[in-house]
């Protein structure tokens, strides 16, 4: 699970925080920092987190471009 | 008629946020054609705003930075490998592999690097390091761990400030120069200038402006310590370069493409211009390495390093490469950004830059939570919130509506008695840092107007 | 063709079951000015943008109605109050509940909200009729709000009686005397205000693992709140903890007992229950408008200029349903994306306890659709309790088939 919030769309509501504490932190009173790459353990939290966000700025998924391989030139469709 | 504009072959050049999000609204708009990817960097695409604060705080490991898919793309990922060139009229892009990609149309989404130390031999003492990518960030965050006894960050942009500021909360001793008068200055002006200064400085950063690193000292090749142009010199184990950005645009010297140091001049449809300042119709550009014109700023050309440029820019340039001309959109999205450091949340909308006057809208200074609205000839531009987001989009509305600055009085938490004052924003050149937004109001460079027969 | 005022119908109780097609009717007009002085906005992106427009009071002592100067010897709560002001409250208030000093607080409530339903569930487990409000609605936030407090829950039907007539106190039914209601809703506050005041007083000698005892011993560097602060807070917590997360329940099973294939999609996928409780929040909000808005300065709204002191009602439930916003919006879509609700207003006032009502709601609906057989409404539309802000069903009475043998 990969996730990314838009911090511009972001007001510092913190419904994620609350509801998923482990994943989501206030860092002082409003700025947000997370955790891009939670454990699966996670997810059910995670999601319930994304669906609450008052400004729907929490994006959930899989990671992009994780079938690409890596590596010089590597050539992978 | 659209069967041709959702076919073909479209190669994205540049694997990160913008090429990543122009790839799936290509998918979106229905775009059935061939899609290849090409990224200099051997990683899949990731998000860079969390190198500076969440992985130099350790709390998260640089590798669990990537980007979340909104859909599957279909796209063929040609990764740590470089573009070396464009064949405008064979209509290829070059490998540096010596592959050739042909194109029906392309997208440019190279972004920008790092501006390296300008003194190759000092940039290769062990212990010099940058912040832009993945494998920086990663690097850097081991070095801190490491605790050393002093950490140099040179230029007080908002990448040097984030640095700082993951430094103290790790509580590592900090010197933090800046050529210029204040941290933040290049992108807030004077008066936020003055507070990043004093929040800098109480979270026990030995903040030094005015002054340069004129050298960075070694021994038996390890960074030993710095010297400083007011004759001050500092020991430090690591020094972390933030002079801002270079935009990746040499690969495209000789492309015929108005493209330079400051970007890709392109139009708000994101069509690259060519270096005559014709539109093209197969080129398109998005992302920290266009610069575009945009009509709530005198139409001059903006080039903005912004997150959420990348994601907007990026949206409209795809929307347009597989639209006809009726169906296309402007990118006229209100430039914003933002930046936790120090324990604060800062937002921007608009562009302060381009602004005359300044006022404190709402809260204060003092209290740490504020919100600076800026002017230009009387209407508002820009408005830079700290710890005070919920009250942004406000501010977003008047610059829509090009609303009187100074706001009006009549506002709950505003100054009894505020005051208009300069904005202070410096020449960018005074600055360590570069401006994480510039406005250019004239073509990129010189050289390109410089006539040259066509292939 | 009536010539009561928009606002008059809205309150009026025959509209309550559905005061939608009036909310239709309001977002045709515009900024609608009545007869008494007062404005509605009822489109959603204008509430959007009065909601973050810091020229928009709360305090109704901004008004230059008479009802402006209610003689309260308590101050105002946050919700009546602008910042700086309300925000000082606010966050020495949230420090004992959320993020950032307490982020788990919620989180950690979770499996014992669970817990509460499920002993809920039990009792009806053998009954065919239920009233989902007496049996359930009610009683699951009181207990969890109660827990999370420290009140005594032998007290709380005391403290009901009061929470009914400071809601009761807070809008204007044609017929009353609101001087009266006025004044019992003051007497009420300061009778629960008192009580509160003692609890937090004993809690100060004697402190447990409860809010109350983290307020009145948190210091933070802005200290405490004091003692009329205190009394005003608790008595706001208290309230809003629990009584809009009744209807928010109720309203919730009711919306699934109307829509039957929405109710089984929910069954087969409990992983949507989140995002169908922000839809129902957008559907049904339980707070159905902020009444308490007031310009403090004249200000252009969609053409209409509401002038400075004039009493503004933000109609969140039409917003809404603003088709300019929401594509069907009278569609109850369990899995809509880009939900940007009012369901707990928006802005530096949104709702205090949202992320608890939330996980109260979700756990609720779960827990019913998992223990109530062919569950099908008594009657449609159900008898509504008065208020035209906070609005919701007074009783549900739910029919089930009586399971033979114990539930799984």
């Amino acid at each position: 699970m990969q996730i990314v919030v838009d911090l511009n769309r972001c007001e510092g509501y913190a419904q994620c925080v609350f509801l998923a504490p482990k994943v989501f932190e206030l860092h002082g009173e409003e700025a947000l920092l997370y955790a891009p790459a939670p454990p699966a353990e996670q997810a059910e939290r995670v999601r319930r987190a994304a669906a609450a966000c008052p400004v729907q700025a929490i994006l959930v998924g899989e990671q992009a471009g994780a079938d690409a391989g890596t590596g010089a030139g590597a050539d992978v469709r | 008629m659209s069967g041709e504009f959702k076919s073909g072959r479209i190669v994205i050049v540049g694997a990160s946020l913008a090429g990543l999000r122009a790839a799936e609204t290509l998918r979106d708009e229905g775009f059935t054609g061939e899609l290849t990817l090409v990224g200099d960097e051997p990683h899949p695409p990731y998000d860079r705003p969390p190198l500076s604060k969440q992985v130099l705080l350790g709390r998260v490991p640089a590798a669990d930075v990537g980007l979340p898919a909104r859909r599957q793309v279909d796209a063929r990922w040609k990764l740590g490998v470089r573009a070396s060139g464009l064949d405008p009229a064979a209509k290829e892009v070059l490998l540096a592999n010596g592959e050739r990609l042909p194109f029906d149309r392309l997208l440019i989404t190279t972004g920008t690097r790092a501006r390296p130390w300008p003194h190759p031999e000092e940039a290769r003492l062990d212990g010099v390091l940058t912040v832009r990518t993945v494998d920086d960030a990663s690097r850097l965050a081991e070095r801190l761990d490491a605790g050393p006894r002093r950490v140099l960050v040179i230029g007080a942009g908002f990448t040097g400030s984030e640095i700082a500021s993951a430094c103290r909360e790790r509580g590592l001793a900090v010197t933090v120069a800046e050529r210029g008068p204040a941290p933040l200055v290049g992108a807030l002006g004077g008066t936020l200038g003055s507070f990043a200064a004093r929040l800098q400085r109480a979270h026990g950063v030995d903040l030094r402006c005015g002054v340069t690193v004129t050298s960075l000292l070694g021994s038996n090749g390890r960074l030993t310590g710095a010297e400083l142009s007011d004759g001050s010199r500092i020991d430090v184990e690591v020094a972390v370069v933030a002079l801002g950005a270079v935009r990746n645009t040499e690969w495209l010297d000789g492309s015929g493409l108005a493209a330079g140091p400051r970007g890709v001049a392109c139009d708000a449809g994101c069509r690259a211009f060519n270096m005559y300042g014709i539109v093209t119709d197969d080129v398109f550009v998005a992302g920290d390495v266009a610069r575009f014109p945009h009509p709530l700023f005198d139409y001059q050309m903006l080039a903005l390093e912004h997150w959420g440029n990348a994601v907007e820019q990026a949206e409209v340039a795809a929307h347009n490469m597989v639209n006809p001309g009726p169906l296309r959109r402007p990118h006229l999205a209100v430039p914003a950004f933002w930046s936790s450091q120090f324990g604060l949340n800062i937002k921007s909308v608009g562009v302060p830059t381009f602004s005359d006057q300044v006022t404190i809208a709402q809260g204060s200074v003092e209290e740490g939570r504020l919100v600076v609205a800026y002017g230009y000839r009387g209407r508002i531009t820009a408005a830079v919130s700290v710890n005070r987001a919920k009250w942004l989009e406000h501010y977003q509305r008047l610059i829509e509506t090009a609303a009187p600055f100074p706001p009006e009085p009549g506002a709950a938490d505003r100054p009894t008695a505020p005051r208009v004052m300069a904005s202070d924003v410096p020449d960018p050149k005074v600055l360590s840092h570069g401006p994480t937004v510039a406005l250019t109001g004239h073509l990129p460079d010189r050289r390109l107007a410089v006539l040259r027969p066509m292939a | 063709m009536s010539t009561e005022t928009l606002l008059e119908r809205i309150n009026a109780y025959e509209n309550r079951a559905d005061p939608y097609p009036l909310y239709a009717e309001l977002r045709e007009h515009g900024v609608a000015q009545q007869n008494d002085g007062s404005y509605l906005v009822g489109t959603y992106h204008e509430i959007a943008a009065l909601l973050h427009d810091p020229r928009i009071s709360s305090d109704v002592r901004h008004r230059s109605t008479p009802d402006a100067a209610r003689p309260d010897a308590l101050p105002p709560s946050f919700i009546a109050l602008d910042d700086p002001e309300h925000d000082r409250l606010r966050r020495l208030a949230m420090r004992p509940f959320g993020p950032p000093h307490s982020p788990g607080r919620v989180d950690a409530l979770h499996e014992d909200i669970v817990e509460i339903a499920r002993e809920l569930t039990d009792g009806l487990r053998d009954r065919d009729r239920i009233d989902l409000v007496d049996d359930f609605a009610y009683p699951l936030p009181v207990t969890v709000i109660c827990r999370l407090l420290g009140v005594p829950h032998e007290d709380m039907p005391e403290l009901r009686g009061w929470t009914n007539t400071i809601i009761a106190s807070l809008d204007h039914s044609p017929g009353e005397d609101p001087q009266e209601k006025q004044r019992a809703g003051t007497a009420a506050r300061m009778a629960m205000g008192a009580y509160l005041g003692d609890l937090a007083e004993r809690r100060r000698a004697n402190p447990a693992d409860d809010m109350i005892s983290a307020l009145v011993h948190d210091d933070g560097p802005e200290g405490r709140l004091d003692k009329p602060e205190l009394m005003t807070t608790l008595t706001l917590l208290t309230i809003a903890g629990h009584e809009t997360t009744v209807n928010l329940i109720t309203n919730g099973m009711l919306t699934l007992l109307r829509h039957p294939e929405v109710l089984e999609r929910l069954r087969r996928e409990p992983e949507l229950m989140p995002s169908a409780v922000e839809e129902l929040l957008r559907y049904e909000p339980p707070v159905q408008m902020l009444p308490q808005r007031t310009p403090l300065t004249d200000i252009e709204v969609g053409g209409v200029i509401i002038p400075q002191g004039a009493p503004l009602f933000l109609m969140l439930a039409s917003g809404n349903r603003d088709p300019l916003r929401f594509e069907d919006p009278d569609h109850f879509d369990p899995a809509r994306r880009d939900n940007r609700h009012f369901g707990f207003g928006s802005g530096v006032h949104s709702c205090f306890g949202a992320p608890l009502a939330r996980v109260e709601t979700q756990v609720a609906l779960a827990e019913l659709l998992r223990r109530l057989d062919g569950p099908r409404l008594v009657e449609d539309p159900p008898p509504y309790r008065h208020s035209p802000i906070l609005r919701g069903p007074r009783h549900l009475p739910i029919a089930t088939d009586v399971r033979a043998g114990a539930d799984a």
